[in-house]
């Protein structure tokens, strides 16, 4: 390349930046820059005719290098790099210099930030008249995507992923798929039957022929990259064979151990032979290893022969490994509820008749426990206080935020007692009511017209009076302490970050906000993807949600994961580490260094020896720079972060303050 | 604002902001269950709403509270209304505003270095009797506290402590008529004055001697040692902390049986403010025939008995049933027979409500510490 060309650009930014930097001044500035050939200001540069005036300029001077003083990098570097693509300009012979954020924003007096703006301006022009063009590469995609977790999240991303015509495997920890939305009697606030709507998309999981369902599985490595996944998938024994049972059920009796039922919530017994509920997908038995007399103590086998004619029980059954590649991946796994046991003043675990919201959802489930009676102690309850916000806004058991659910299932909880038990006193206290989504005020309004009695009043102490519980609060609008006498306290637990969710996030690399759930790559644009290429977020496993917010979530999870798939191909970074083989010593400092295990070291021939050097796979190179500062001899360089790059905008800089 | 109300501002309203007036302070208050004026929420929200003026000048509800802190382990926002009633009550303090009995406490703090103005040369009058060490030639120091010295009724229990850490053959001395306060109550009176001055004598006697550790016979001094004596690098254990290993190290060893139906109510300062809660049903448990039984209300849900935050000088509100008569009915359904318990305040303000409820001959209230000098020899 002969002469470098630099063109400088200056946006206003409206006046985000000209009310604290001297633009004017700026601009003449640039102009006295070495390598500059024009330098402009203009109010907005991100608009159309700002693009517009730095392509023309590209062409009338003949420009080979840009340089942007704008805002951050993070907003507008891959739109001005189109610009200079369009113009026949290598994209990567762009230098964004962020006068906004780090300069106009941060300060108030105008001559001391123009000062400023005219170093990082000066260092930015040093940088990229060293730059050096950099080519994109192209990778193929496999076209197929691992969805992990079987919630009504995985079941809706899977659903519509095998719709658009690509392969999904759908991974779930349990027997079957359905996860918490499974347990539920009722939905708010239009009270449909959680199962009734859940179970025609189950049944859709498992007869579609894109769908390959891997349930009672876990994964347990990963590798590869966007495009390019290998997962390898832990199948545990299910000591049932899953395509000959079909689900009859003529061995539960023979089973003689009994055990407490996981899907009611250890509310009632199952046999530990035993089909999570009726409606499983897939519609196999299990064997659970934890209490089964033969996989305990090889003793029992008396299920075994009732099963002679499909052979399907198979009790050595060992856990198998399978491995699968997978273009993208997108994360479905749930929350837990709150443990309220963290909570003792509220008695859960001292009084059996102090529950769970999930809890009460199997009592009032028809497939529950009580067949939808709600009874405690074989009685209906006459008085029920529901407790809002239990482990939800409270600091004291690290959960700052807002559930989002609980006002709401609360509601409907409050009318489900109403309708099954129409005399019985039902009181809810609650600190603020947020009734927020749609039709979620009509129903407030409707369960408080049924008689509900909403007390305000975060509850301070469950203790008991003789037979009864006694409820005791501030109700806050009073000014007045009160007790309340009841036999049944449902606690409205909030959404937590599943208690085994910290193998996937390590395997996947996932980061976690502030609250423990998956963190999203931006909080308003991009809320389903994460930091990593080609895996996606849906559902509560990055936060609490609703069933609808869930199954929106998870079809735009659906749509992202599908693009690279339809696509084909992935660009991968272009900014990627190289290694000048003869200053490298083979430490392997950079290996360790890599949190992408991009780099490993190689045998390489080197005048006529054979030694050990670092190798960076491109693909995997993520650009973090890591290695290239825990590189000693400074064989590793980052392209357009390169030593001699950052000393020349140091060396600008010094110049600026001498 | 003026200075003096951006000042004050500054000090009670800030830290108030978190609040969401929940309710769950007040309703968490035992205080409140026998004195309904006595509403923290309402008091955060006034000054919430305030610009500064002297809220602290209207409200004699404020020596009310006995600092048991539920209030402050339960807030859902982490504000601490604990803190924001001394803050209070040190304004009242630095404007001398204070009840007569208050008044006189911190006199007696500042004259004679111990809440009770008896003279310090009777503070080591229940070891008469005792061959009890001076800590210049033992390694580790028996903190005994001012009540414990002084009232007739703890000198039995400070008696019985001396002669079971003998026992178990632990090289304690004391301070003898040189100890002072600890300043635990006094800090919660708002004197953080006095406070400091008595930290800074207190410190500098321990510096004197090697002392490998502290024991205390009050959960009270153990808390303010523990977590308000900074600079303190000596381990402070309460005694129940050291019997159970004592025990199971055959240090100690029962000589009798007590075949009695015991229950033990939890000391704010040892449960609840210092997670103490596990050691005193260990000892308790570990007695020969001992039945034991838990109160409806334990560990964290246990109820405060008022005698902390300066209460113990303060007479019961009038007409007002008090919380300690409350916690010995609670003793009364889990059909115990002896409320044990391990604070000197606690024991005072227990058995105050057995005598005035005529209760003696249905339940004994009785520190662990006396329990066990009845079981071992």
């Amino acid at each position: 390349m002969g002469k470098i060309r630099v063109g400088v650009y200056i946006c206003h930014c409206g006046v985000n930046i000209k009310s604290t930097v001297d633009v004017t001044k700026l601009t003449q500035f640039a102009s006295t820059l070495p390598h500059v050939s024009v330098a402009k200001d203009y109010i907005y540069l991100c608009s159309d005719p700002g693009q517009e005036l730095i392509r023309n300029d590209i062409k009338e001077f003949n420009l080979n290098r840009i340089v942007v003083a704008a805002c951050s990098p993070r907003m507008h570097e891959p739109t001005f790099r189109k610009v200079l693509r369009s113009a026949g300009v290598n994209p990567y012979c762009l230098e964004i210099a962020n006068i906004r954020e780090h300069c106009s924003w941060v300060h108030e007096d105008i001559n001391k930030a123009t000062k400023k703006a005219e170093s990082i301006l000066a260092a930015t022009v040093a940088k990229t008249s060293l730059l050096e063009p950099l080519e994109e590469k192209e990778v193929d995609v496999i076209p197929t995507a691992l969805v992990l977790g079987g919630g009504i999240a995985g079941i809706q991303t899977a659903l519509d992923i095998a719709d658009t015509g690509f392969k999904v495997y759908l991974v779930e920890k349990d027997p079957s798929i359905g996860g918490h939305m499974m347990q539920l009697d009722k939905t708010f606030p239009t009270l449909d039957c959680s199962a009734c709507i859940l179970t025609p998309k189950m049944s859709d999981v498992g007869n579609h022929p894109n769908i390959e369902l891997l349930t009672y599985s876990e994964i347990t490595d990963v590798g590869g990259y966007v495009g390019n996944f290998k997962v390898t998938i832990k199948k545990k024994p299910r000591y049932i064979i899953e395509y000959k049972c079909n689900g009859c059920g003529n061995c539960i009796s023979y089973c003689p151990i009994e055990m407490p039922d996981p899907f009611n919530l250890n509310l009632s017994k199952t046999k530990c032979l035993y089909i999570p509920f009726p409606q499983a997908v897939p519609a196999c038995f299990v064997i659970d290893p934890d209490y089964c007399r033969y996989t305990l103590n090889r003793e029992c086998k008396q299920c075994e022969p009732v099963c002679k004619e499909l052979g399907a029980i198979d009790l050595k059954q060992k856990e198998q490994f399978v491995e699968v590649d997978v273009g993208t991946i997108v994360v479905a796994t749930g929350f837990d509820t709150f443990d309220p046991t963290l909570k003792p003043e509220l008695g859960y675990g001292f009084y059996p008749n102090v529950i769970t919201g999930l809890e009460f959802e199997r009592l009032s489930s028809a497939s529950g426990p009580t067949t939808g009676d709600v009874m405690i102690n074989g009685k209906k309850p006459k008085n029920v206080v529901f407790i809002h916000c239990v482990g939800s806004r409270d600091k004291t058991v690290g959960n700052e935020y807002c559930s989002r659910v609980c006002c709401m299932y609360t509601a409907k909880q409050a009318h489900l007692i109403k309708d099954k038990i129409p005399d019985a006193k039902v009181t809810v206290f609650y600190i603020d009511v947020r009734a927020f989504g749609k039709g979620f005020e009509e129903f407030y309004d409707r369960v408080k017209q049924e008689g509900v009695i909403y007390r305000r009043g975060n509850v301070s102490e469950v203790y008991k009076r003789g037979e009864k519980l006694v409820v005791k609060a501030e109700d806050t609008l009073m000014g007045q302490l009160v007790e309340v006498e009841t036999d049944l306290v449902v606690l409205a637990v909030g959404m937590v970050p599943r208690a085994d969710s910290n193998t996937v996030n390590n395997l996947l690399k996932l980061s976690q906000s502030a609250d423990k759930f998956l963190l999203e790559a931006h909080p308003k644009l991009r809320p389903v993807d994460t930091a990593s290429d080609g895996i996606f977020l849906a559902g509560c496993c990055q936060g609490p949600k609703d069933i609808p917010d869930t199954v929106a979530q998870a079809s735009a999870a659906a749509a992202k994961a599908s693009i690279p798939l339809s696509q084909g191909k992935v660009k991968t970074e272009a900014q990627v580490a190289q290694v000048n083989e003869l200053l490298c010593r083979g430490c392997g400092f950079c290996v360790e260094a890599c949190p992408y295990d991009a780099i490993e070291l190689k045998p390489t021939e080197i005048a006529g020896k054979t030694v050990d050097v670092a190798s960076v796979n491109e693909v995997l190179c993520k650009g973090c720079g890591a290695c290239a500062a825990a590189c000693l001899s400074g064989a590793i360089q980052q392209k357009s972060f390169t030593d001699e790059q950052l000393l020349s905008m140091i060396a600008s800089l010094g110049e600026c303050y001498e | 604002m003026s200075e003096e109300a951006e000042r004050l501002a500054y000090i009670l309203r800030d830290p108030l902001f978190p609040c969401i007036q929940c309710g769950k302070c007040t309703g968490s208050c035992p205080i409140s269950v026998i004195s309904p004026h006595f509403n923290i929420r309402k008091l955060l929200y006034e000054i919430l709403n305030s610009e500064g003026e002297d809220i602290a000048q209207k409200k004699e509800m404020l020596w009310d509270c006995s600092t048991c802190t539920t209030c402050v382990k339960r807030c859902p926002k982490e504000v601490n209304p604990a803190d924001l009633i001394i803050s209070m009550r040190s304004v009242l303090v630095e404007d001398g505003q204070v009840p007569p009995k208050i008044r006189d406490v911190l006199k007696s703090i500042s004259i004679r270095g111990n809440p009770w103005n008896i003279g310090q040369e009777k503070r080591s009058e229940w070891a008469e009797g005792l061959e009890i060490k001076s800590i210049a030639d033992a390694e580790i120091l028996f903190y005994v506290g001012c009540t414990p010295s002084f009232d007739p009724r703890l000198q039995k229990l400070t008696k019985a402590l001396a002669k079971i850490l003998s026992r178990a053959g632990i090289n304690f001395g004391t301070l003898g008529n040189d100890e002072v306060c600890c300043g635990n109550e006094i800090r919660r009176m708002g004197d953080i004055w006095s406070f400091d001055a008595l930290k800074e004598m207190n410190m500098e006697m321990f510096n004197q001697f090697p002392i490998k550790q502290i024991i205390t016979t009050s959960p009270h001094c153990y808390n303010t040692f523990k977590n308000e004596y900074a600079d303190l690098n000596i381990e402070v254990k309460h005694y129940t902390q050291i019997i159970p290993d004592l025990i199971k190290k055959k240090k100690l060893t029962f000589s009798k049986k007590l075949e009695k139906t015991v229950t033990y109510h939890d000391p704010c300062f040892l449960g609840r403010q210092n997670q103490i809660f596990d050691e005193p049903r260990a000892i308790l448990k570990s007695i020969p025939s001992l039945n034991y039984v838990e109160m409806d209300r334990a560990r964290e849900r246990s109820m405060c008995c008022e005698g902390g935050g300066g209460r113990m000088w303060i007479e019961a509100f009038e007409t007002m049933e008090r919380t300690a008569t409350i916690r010995v009915k609670e003793a009364l359904d889990c059909g115990a027979e002896v409320l044990a318990t391990a604070c000197p305040f606690c024991l005072l303000t227990l058995e105050d409500a057995v005598k005035s409820g005529e209760l003696e001959d249905k339940i004994q209230v009785l520190d662990i510490i006396e329990i066990l000098s009845q079981v071992i020899d």
